[in-house]
């Protein structure tokens, strides 16, 4: 009994003599995931990171520390987010929040994480406003933001057809807002004359049939596709049936072959031309992708059964790796301040599964990790990348 | 109330104002939306429990009520204390209008009529007409209220103090309004409406006002919730929350105004348990709860409570009856 006092006693003592250095025996993250609720399929993405990190730890950590990664539902609800990230910070107390899904629910902490000084990074959204290091230091996307993919079809554009009369479709949101403003942003001066027509449409409209006739009876040979899976797939076939076939440039949101492509018609999505990022595991040209094979294996090992969506498992891997990258780039330095320093720190770093040729570059006047993308144009099979890598 | 009530209420009443200054900050900030919850379920008791008309919209007041607070904060630059008084008055007339065509509808009807508000709602709130107001889908990030008159507090307790006074105020109107004319006019419908009416109730009045009050208790809740949020976008009042306030009442206890406390402690703190067990499946862990609670006390915890005390009272009068 004696002993079992004394022992406790030396570990108190110990406990009270260094705080810091028993904290920092493990790397705590936070992470807030839609678990449950309307958005729960990219509950995907939360399991995938947390078998991520038991991999690390399995592997010895990140400079000799286990990294204890806390995960909570939020139920794509933004007031539970708020409660999930305080108890995470002022509760659990994590190092910095992770990964958290989607943008009502982030928009609901950023003024909170930054008035806490917790570093809030790569963000799972596509929106423009996380990369605003002046006024929230804090908060750091990851994938390639809107704006900078309405860019890039505007460039591919002025190249290939500087004469083109574009009609543009979009959701009449942030998101659609944000892909028009950097579609506009690319064409420059040429945008007002270029663009003939711009209709817009409610997630609530039953279809976008009528916005279709009015494009199509504008005159434009060029159309900016930025929808959602339902609506993009009512627009391709409409596109196709009414027998207007423009050039046809379809957002990255709404690619996915299975539900978009699928039920519009494969063969009606022949010509489409849209952006990629990440490798496609289930591309055939990657079947034998070091990278790919690696992915594969954590699946196999870590998620065994799970049978979650590859383009879920992928994004996390690979945006985990990035964090990855930037504990080890902090050294013994686990400060929050170093952390976030560490994030706006990253130089031609590139996780594997990124298409060729793209990096991930950042700086303290930069917080928009993954600037480029490479356009892809769809075969009637799959997505076939041409020319160069686009971007930063 | 009997001597032994008023015990109890003060008992409970000093452990609720000690609790800040035990718990840690993020504790206290889920105690006040405990509070907020338990104001918004005492409304939708008083429709459902007491006068039997069951709606699944409630979380529409409670958006209204939330905006609301936000829209005045925001574009006004109203001081957070005032806009509850308002998004009360707001409710109070959007409940008493939505509740003269539903006179119409019985039951399951009304039901349904109220849950067409619910799922309409977070698509209005969106709409690019009001976006100039509501934030659209981007929402409204409002100022998190400080201490007023320096007290040595910080924000979080501050704002439980705050939504503790207005609970108070809340259920002291509420177990007015109950024990009266109103509240056994209420109850008379529900069981007898024709005997209600024979006996001079005015049935169409006391159910139109019955839903106004109603909607104006969860509008204030509404208000409370954004304002501790500091953050209101239409994703936060998807139809769930419509449907989880109608567990709370039934878990809670139906018709009972310490059912509205038992059913908030319930919403608030469940989901939290069920997320811990099992990041797999929440829902299906909050489900065996939800079925654990209503086998074992049908008639909610604010019933299982009662029937305790009555046990334990009759226990101790037949010991004192002994010889």
């Amino acid at each position: 009994m004696k002993l079992k006092y004394a022992s406790i006693a030396a570990l108190l003592a110990a406990a009270l003599a260094s705080p810091t250095a028993l904290a920092q025996k493990t790397i705590k993250i936070g992470n807030i995931n839609p678990y449950s609720g309307p958005a729960s399929a990219y509950g995907s993405i939360g399991k995938s990171i947390s078998a991520y990190w038991k991999m690390v730890n399995d592997q010895g950590g990140v400079n000799g520390r286990k990294v204890e990664l806390i995960s909570y539902d939020d139920g794509y609800s933004p007031p539970k987010t708020v409660e999930m990230a305080r108890r995470l910070v002022e509760q659990d107390q994590v190092l910095l929040v992770f990964q958290s899904l989607g943008t009502p629910p982030n928009s609901a902490i950023h003024k909170y994480m930054n008035a806490k000084k917790v570093p809030q990074l790569f963000v799972a959204t596509g929106a423009t406003k996380w990369n605003d290091p002046k006024h929230y230091p804090w908060t750091m996307g990851w994938q390639p933001n809107y704006q900078t993919e309405g860019r890039i079809y505007a460039e591919h554009i002025l190249k290939n057809n500087p004469k083109a009369k574009i009609g543009i479709l979009y959701q009449n949101d942030d998101y659609g807002k944000d892909y028009l403003k950097g579609f506009r942003d690319g064409l420059g001066a040429k945008a007002s004359s270029m663009i003939v027509k711009e209709v817009s449409y409610e997630v609530a409209d039953p279809t976008v049939d009528s916005q279709m006739v009015q494009l199509q009876a504008s005159g434009a040979d060029t159309f900016f596709n930025i929808t959602t899976p339902k609506f993009a797939a009512q627009a391709i076939r409409k596109a196709y049936d009414s027998g207007w076939k423009p050039t046809h440039y379809l957002n990255n949101v709404s690619v996915s072959i299975a539900s978009v492509l699928k039920p519009a018609g494969l063969e009606k999505s022949i010509g489409l031309i849209s952006t990629a990022y990440l490798k496609d595991p289930n591309d055939p040209q990657w079947k034998n992708d070091p990278a790919v094979k690696e992915w594969q294996a954590f699946v196999d090992k870590y998620l065994p059964g799970a049978n979650l969506p590859p383009a879920f498992t992928s994004y996390g891997y690979a945006v985990s790796q990035t964090l990855h990258q930037v504990l080890k780039q902090c050294g013994n330095d686990l400060s929050r301040a170093n952390i976030i320093k560490q994030a706006a720190n990253l130089k031609n770093f590139r996780p594997e599964l990124l298409l060729p040729g793209i990096r991930i570059n950042t700086s303290p006047t930069d917080f928009a990790p993954i600037e480029s993308e490479q356009l892809a144009r769809f075969d009637g099979e799959k997505w076939e990348r041409f020319g160069p890598i686009i971007g930063k | 109330m009997s001597r032994r009530q008023i015990i109890v209420i003060a008992v409970v009443l000093l452990a609720a104002c000690a609790l800040p200054f035990v718990v840690s900050n993020y504790r206290t900030f889920q105690f006040t939306l405990a509070l907020v919850y338990a104001i918004a379920l005492l409304g939708l008791n008083m429709l459902t429990g007491y006068n039997g008309q069951i709606s699944l919209g409630h979380g529409a007041f409670y958006a209204i009520g939330a905006y609301t607070a936000a829209i005045l904060m925001d574009k006004y630059g109203v001081p957070y204390w005032a806009t509850i008084p308002v998004a009360a008055a707001v409710c109070l007339v959007a409940g008493f209008l939505f509740g003269l065509p539903a006179l119409r509808l019985e039951g399951l009807y009304l039901a349904l009529a109220t849950f067409a508000l619910a799922v309409s709602l977070p698509a209005l709130l969106k709409y690019h007409h009001l976006e100039h107001w509501t934030g659209g889908v981007q929402g409204i990030v409002i100022l998190k209220p400080d201490p007023p008159f320096d007290l040595p507090i910080n924000a979080d307790q501050w704002l439980y103090f705050f939504t503790l006074a207005v609970t108070l105020l809340m259920f002291v109107l509420a177990w007015n309004i109950l024990r009266g004319r109103m509240g056994r006019a209420m109850v008379a419908i529900r069981d007898q409406h024709v005997a209600a009416e024979a006996m001079g109730v005015h049935t169409a009045m006391v159910k139109s006002m019955t839903f106004g009050v109603s909607a104006m208790y969860t509008g204030v809740a509404g208000a409370l919730g954004a304002i501790a949020i500091q953050f209101v976008a239409p994703d936060s009042f998807n139809i769930f929350v419509s449907i989880v306030f109608l567990v709370g009442i039934v878990i809670g206890g139906i018709a009972s105004i310490s059912g509205a406390i038992y059913g908030a402690l319930f919403i608030q703190f469940v989901p939290n348990i069920a997320d811990a067990i099992s990041k797999a499946a929440p829902w299906a862990i909050f489900g065996i709860f939800l079925l654990g609670f209503v086998y074992l006390s049908p008639m909610g915890v604010a019933g299982a409570v009662r029937m305790a005390v009555a046990r334990l009272t009759r226990k101790a009068q037949n010991q004192a009856a002994k010889p």
